[in-house]
């Protein structure tokens, strides 16, 4: 493991209120590789990644332990703003969630909340984005109509998009592709492939197939602890533990 | 009694409250058009609708012009809502996305106190309180004036605007606000710039239910306006609008009088105006509800 470590979470316990659904997570996001996080539903994966941009503090008694940093900086210390935060780890979640207006506007509004005023700038960040998220061609003849149009493909692509317009350093999927057809889950898989190369990615995925293809290192959580975490080719190969051998093979559910 | 039955009884309870509802205000409608109805037969439906002048009791030609009253009580409704639209949108996105929730706690019953309030002791605060006030900064005589009227009717309507408008707000999908904070945007522009306009016809309907009890409302208006019966001129002078007129003069006027049946037409007119009003509300209200679901 010679590659640079982005994030770490360090001895982390969460809660929902009495609930414990974390416990004594350690895990370490390395720079411009693909983590995939996988497990069975309800194991906390989801609970997981919110916490790498802080989402969690929208569930009002949510409680956290231990450390999670980003280039060695806690990102949960009392001075760290939430906002700068989610501006360096953008997110896509699992639903596409584009706002209901334009195209266009979608993807300005990150820049435009982040105090970027110029439109010149602004509209060469649009067309670069959509590029990026391999969308521009189905799209650049009709940047001002609504978003809600496109389809549930081009909608995820978009929200890629609108992340990445942001320019954060690392971005978190949740299950990006659990609502698309084959040839959109596709799309989205190459395109994190491609995104490897500029971004840190951690991905939530039920799809073995997909986190094989797709990701460098593996995590397997299982009922809250993360049970195992390696290369992803040792994950799928030589998994030390009998839970991750049973998952991956399908054996449980 | 079987299930079947008890339902169809409740049903037809259900379905006779409004048939109910719908006879009552045609109802009041028919009563209006038939008291009002017999004014223009002395008085041209022109000079109601075109005539500056409302004096009835002039010796020699006494003039019936809906307009003075007409303009004062649109002055006073757009000037409150003015006032209370943005003061209500704000408020709302506040409680509803900003506020901790041991702030909402406190404020939401505050809201309802406040729509609680009779609105004669809302005049008398206009007359003892906000009169004088008024009448320091503008240098006006007693501060009995449209912009009176205005601020407290911005008052009344606020309860309405605010929990109306932060129930659309609380009915925009959770998953706009996560992205929009995941976006690196503040609680406040994501409530400003994402969820208000995703809740925007709740929002109008909010405010235009607001409207319909703000141009409706008699007792605080007849208590801070003014009450002249010159053409409204500014914010700065005194209005009588079509509620305090009626209030004022029906109890005086002899009975089946033209002036009598004249105030049944601006009864009428109030009538139309506050039905299309609700109307409009109603309609963008439910087109809102439908595209939610
Ligand atoms: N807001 C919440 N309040 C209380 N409990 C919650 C909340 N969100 C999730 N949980 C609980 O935390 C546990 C982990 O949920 P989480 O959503 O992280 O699972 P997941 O691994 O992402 O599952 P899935 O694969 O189905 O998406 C579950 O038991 C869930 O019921
Ligand atoms: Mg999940």
């Amino acid at each position: 493991m010679d590659k640079k470590i982005r994030m770490k979470a360090k001895d982390v316990d969460f809660y929902y209120g009495p609930v414990q659904v974390l416990k004594r997570i350690d895990l370490d996001i390395f720079e411009n590789n693909v983590t995939a996080i996988i497990g069975p539903s309800g194991c906390g994966k989801s609970t997981f990644i919110r916490l790498l941009n802080r989402m969690h503090e929208l569930v009002s008694n949510a409680r956290l332990e231990g450390s999670i940093t980003l280039d060695g900086k806690d990102i949960m210390a009392p001075e760290v703003d939430p906002v700068e935060i989610r501006r360096k780890v953008g997110m896509v979640f699992q639903k596409p969630n584009p706002f209901p207006k334009s195209i266009y506007e979608n993807i300005a509004y990150g820049l435009e909340v982040n105090g970027v005023r110029d439109r010149d700038f602004i509209e060469q960040k649009v067309v670069e984005s959509l590029k990026k998220s391999a969308l521009w061609e189905e799209v650049k003849t009709r940047l001002h109509e609504s978003a809600l149009r496109l389809s549930g493909g081009q909608q995820q692509r978009l929200c890629i998009a609108r992340c990445l317009a942001i320019e954060p350093e690392v971005v978190l999927f949740d299950e990006p592709c659990a609502s698309l057809d084959p040839i959109s889950t596709h799309k989205v898989e190459a395109l994190i492939l491609e995104l490897k190369k500029d971004y840190t990615i951690v991905i939530v995925t039920h799809n073995m197939q997909q986190a094989a293809r797709v990701s460098d290192h593996t995590g397997f959580f299982y009922m809250g602890e993360l049970v195992e975490f390696d290369k992803t080719e040792v994950i799928f190969t030589r998994p030390r533990d009998k839970r991750t051998e049973d998952y991956i093979t399908g054996r449980f559910g | 009694m079987n299930r079947k039955n008890k339902e169809k009884l409740i049903e037809m309870f259900f379905l006779f409250n409004g048939i109910l509802v719908i006879l009552i205000l045609v109802g009041i409608f028919l009563l209006l058009l038939k008291n009002a109805l017999p004014a223009f037969k002395e008085v041209s439906l022109q000079h109601f609708l075109t005539k500056p002048i409302w004096n009835p009791d002039a010796y020699e030609q006494p003039t019936y012009g809906l307009l003075p009253m007409l303009v004062s009580s649109l002055m006073v409704t757009v000037g409150s809502l003015v006032v209370a639209v943005p003061l209500g949108i704000g408020t709302a996105a506040y409680l509803s996305d900003v506020a901790s929730p041991r702030v909402r706690e406190i404020a939401k019953p505050l809201v309802e106190i406040l729509a609680g309030i009779p609105s004669v002791v809302v005049g008398f605060l206009g007359i003892v309180l906000l009169g004088p006030v008024i009448s320091r900064l503008t240098g006006t005589y007693n501060g009995l004036n449209a912009l009176n009227g205005s601020i407290l009717l911005a008052v009344m309507a606020l309860p309405t605007i605010i929990s109306l408008s932060e129930d659309a707000l609380g009915s925009v999908p959770r998953a706009y606000e996560e992205a929009s904070l995941a976006l690196g945007a503040n609680k406040w522009e994501t409530v400003i710039k994402v969820k208000v306009p995703a809740a925007a016809s709740g929002i109008l309907a909010a405010c235009m239910l607001g409207m319909g009890r703000a141009i409706g409302e008699t007792m605080t208006v007849l208590m801070a306006t003014g009450n002249a019966a010159e053409f409204p001129r500014s914010f700065l002078g005194p209005v009588k609008t079509m509620t305090s007129t009626i209030a004022i003069e029906l109890g005086e006027v002899a009975y089946y009088t033209t002036h009598f049946h004249m105030l049944f037409a601006v009864g009428l007119i109030l009538f139309l105006i506050t039905f299309v009003v609700n109307l409009c509300a109603d309609i963008i209200f439910h087109k809102h509800t439908r595209v939610q679901a």
